[in-house]
C-alpha cells in the first residue's frame, strides 16, 4: 500500500494523542493546574492534529462530516465518532483538572475507555481488509493498541509502566513482521484464483492493461526492496522500543532522557508505521503479475 | 446506506467470455466514452499527451499467458470491471454511505455527491475495480451503464452497457443472474462460469467463462502435416548416396550420428 505521509501522522500521532489520554482518564499520573493543562495540550495537538492530518488525503474533504453517519457497518465511521466522543469527555475531565483541581472518576474512566476504543477502530480499518493478508489479522490492533498505550505511558511520565507497555508492543511488533511476511502466501490468493485460469495451467501477467500506470498501481502496489526493509525494520526497533526502555529503566531518568526517549520513539514509531503501509501487499496486485506468491 | 440488501430482486450483471475475446480494448474505450460523456463526474487523464499519462478507466484488459504441462502455451485477454458482488466489501467499509447495493437490480453504485474520496472502498475490493478520479476526488466504478439499459431516450438494441453493445467478439454478455433460464444464466452453467477469487467471499454477481483448452484441438489442427513434412527424415535415391557418402568422408558428423539410414 502506498504510505502516504498523511496516514502515516495520522496513525502515528492520534495512537500517540489518544494513548495519552487513556492515562490521564485513568488518573495516572493525577495532574491537575497547570502541569494536566501542559499534558492536556500536548494530548490534544497530537490527537486532534493526527485526525486533521487524516483528511489532507480526502478527495472532498468538504463533505467530510457526512462520514459520522455509517456507523453501523464502517469502521472508519465508528472511529469518527468515538474520536470525537472521547475528545468531548476528555475535554471535560481536563477543565475539571485543569482549573477546578479536581479528578471527576467515572468522566476520566468514560473518557480512557473511548480513547482506547477510538485507537482500537483505528486499527480496525485496516484490521478489516481481507484484501490486505498481512492487516487482516487480530495482531494489527494489537500492535497499533500496544504501541498507542507505550508511547502514551511514555508520554505522560509512567517510566516503568512504559517500559514493559513497550516491550510488549515490541513483542506485537515483531509477531506482525513474522506471521505478515507468510500471509498473502498462507491467504491462497494467486495469480491463478485471481484469474481463475490455474486450470489450464501455469498463469504468468503477460501484459498490462495501460502501458502507462494507473490510481491502482500507485495507490496500492508498492514494492519495497527486500534489504531496504531490513534495515527499516532495525531501526524502527532499535529507536521505537529498544532505546526508549532503555533509557527509561536507568534510575532517576529524568526530563532528559525522558525527552529523548519520547523523541527517540517517535522516530522509531514513524519507521515501524511506513513499513506497515509499504510492506502491506494488496491482492489487487496479483493482477498486475507484481506478487511473488 | 451501507448496508447490504439481504437480497436483491434482481441480480444484473455481465458474463465474460474469456475464449472468445481478442484483446481489442474497444470495450475499454466505448466506456470511457459514455461514462466520461454522461453519468457523473467525467473520467479524467492527466497528462495524456505527455510522458507519463495516467486516467482513470472503469474497465481495463490485463493479457495473461497461460502455459499447460503439455501443449501449446495460450494468451488469454482479460477484461475487468466491477463484478456487482453480492457481499460487496467496497459498500460495508464505507463511511459516508456513498457507496450503496440496490435492492431492486443489485448494481453497485456510488453517490458522487456524497464521496469524500477517502479511498476505503477501493482498498476494500479485490479487484481493482474502484478508482478514485485525480481531478474529481471521488470515486468513480462501473454503473453496468445504468443510465443506458433503462434509457427509454435509446432504441431497445442500445440498453445494455457500452462495453455489450460495442464488443466486436461477442465476448460480453449481460443480463439477469437471478433468473436460471435468462441467456446469462445458462451460459455460465453450460460453460463452468467462475467466480475471480472465491476465496474473498465476495460472492461476485459477474462470472468469467474459461478459455476452451487448445490442446485438445492439437491433433485436429495437424491433418495436413503429413502431406507437408519439410525434412526427409530418411533420404533416398540421390540424396541417400550424397547422405553416405558425405558420411564416409573423414571428420564425422556434428550432429547425431544417422549412417544406418
Amino acid at each position: 500500500m502506498h504510505p502516504a505521509p498523511s496516514v502515516i501522522i495520522f496513525t502515528v500521532f492520534s495512537g500517540l494523542g489518544f494513548g495519552m489520554l487513556v492515562f490521564l482518564g485513568l488518573g495516572v499520573p493525577p495532574v491537575t493546574g497547570w502541569v494536566a493543562f501542559a499534558l492536556y495540550a500536548i494530548a490534544y495537538a497530537a490527537a486532534v492534529g493526527g485526525l486533521m492530518a487524516s483528511t489532507f488525503h480526502l478527495g472532498n474533504p468538504q463533505r467530510a462530516l457526512r462520514a459520522f453517519t455509517q456507523w453501523r457497518t464502517s469502521w472508519l465511521s465508528r472511529e469518527g465518532w468515538l474520536a470525537v466522543l472521547a475528545l468531548i469527555v476528555m475535554a471535560i475531565y481536563a477543565f475539571a483538572a485543569v482549573f477546578l483541581g479536581s479528578l471527576p472518576r467515572a468522566i476520566g474512566w468514560l473518557g480512557a475507555g473511548l480513547s482506547l476504543a477510538t485507537v482500537y477502530a483505528t486499527s480496525m480499518i485496516y484490521a478489516q481488509l481481507k484484501t490486505v493478508p498481512r492487516w487482516n489479522h487480530w495482531l494489527t490492533s494489537a500492535y497499533l493498541v500496544m504501541l498507542s498505550l507505550g508511547g502514551g505511558a511514555l508520554m505522560t511520565g509512567q517510566m516503568t509502566t512504559a517500559a514493559a507497555l513497550l516491550a510488549l508492543a515490541a513483542a506485537a511488533q515483531v509477531a506482525h513482521w513474522q506471521i505478515g511476511d507468510s500471509a498473502l502466501a498462507r491467504s491462497g490468493n494467486t495469480l491463478a484464483s485471481a484469474t481463475g485460469l490455474g486450470a489450464p495451467g501455469q498463469v504468468r501477467a503477460f501484459e498490462p492493461p495501460h502501458t502507462g500506470t494507473n490510481y491502482l498501481l500507485r495507490e496500492m502496489v508498492h514494492v519495497v526492496g527486500r534489504k531496504h526493509s531490513r534495515k527499516l525494520r532495525m531501526i524502527a526497533l532499535t529507536l521505537g522500543f529498544g532505546l526508549p526502555v532503555i533509557l527509561l529503566i536507568i534510575p532517576g531518568a529524568g526530563h532528559v532522557l525522558g525527552t529523548l526517549a519520547v523523541l527517540s520513539h517517535l522516530v522509531g514509531v514513524i519507521a515501524s508505521r511506513w513499513l506497515f503501509f509499504a510492506e502491506a501487499e494488496h491482492v489487487v496486485g496479483l493482477y498486475y503479475g507484481k506478487r511473488a506468491a | 446506506m451501507t448496508q447490504l440488501p439481504v437480497s436483491t430482486d434482481r441480480k444484473l450483471g455481465l458474463v465474460i467470455d474469456l475464449d472468445t475475446c481478442v484483446g481489442c480494448h474497444a470495450c475499454v474505450i466505448s466506456c470511457k466514452g459514455w461514462n466520461t460523456e454522461n453519468y457523473g463526474a467525467p473520467l479524467s487523464d492527466q497528462d495524456a499527451y505527455g510522458a507519463n499519462p495516467s486516467g482513470t478507466f472503469l474497465n481495463r484488459v490485463h493479457s495473461y499467458e497461460v502455459t499447460p504441462a503439455e501443449g501449446p502455451a495460450q494468451l488469454v485477454h482479460f477484461p475487468k470491471s466491477c463484478l456487482h458482488c453480492e457481499d460487496a466489501p467496497c459498500v460495508t467499509v464505507c463511511p459516508t454511505g456513498a457507496s450503496y447495493k440496490r435492492s431492486e437490480d443489485g448494481i453497485v453504485l456510488v453517490n458522487e455527491d456524497a464521496c469524500i474520496g477517502c479511498g476505503l472502498c477501493a482498498w476494500a475490493c479485490p479487484y481493482g475495480a474502484r478508482e478514485l478520479d485525480a481531478l474529481e476526488g471521488v470515486m468513480k466504478k462501473c454503473t453496468l451503464c445504468v443510465d443506458r439499459i433503462y434509457n427509454e431516450n435509446l432504441p431497445e438494441i442500445d440498453r445494455e452497457p457500452a462495453c455489450v453493445r460495442t464488443c466486436p467478439a461477442g465476448a460480453r454478455h449481460f443480463g439477469d443472474f437471478a433468473d436460471p433460464e435468462s441467456a446469462v444464466s445458462v451460459l455460465a452453467r453450460e460453460r463452468g462460469g467462475i467466480d475471480l477469487m472465491p476465496g474473498q467471499g465476495t460472492k461476485p454477481v459477474n462470472k468469467y467463462l474459461p478459455p476452451r483448452p487448445k490442446q485438445d484441438r492439437a491433433t485436429d489442427f495437424d491433418i495436413l502435416a503429413p502431406y507437408l513434412e519439410p525434412v526427409a527424415d530418411s533420404p533416398q535415391g540421390f540424396l541417400g548416396w550424397l547422405d553416405a557418402a558425405l558420411e564416409k568422408l573423414p571428420g564425422g558428423t556434428t550432429a547425431a550420428k544417422t549412417e544406418d539410414t
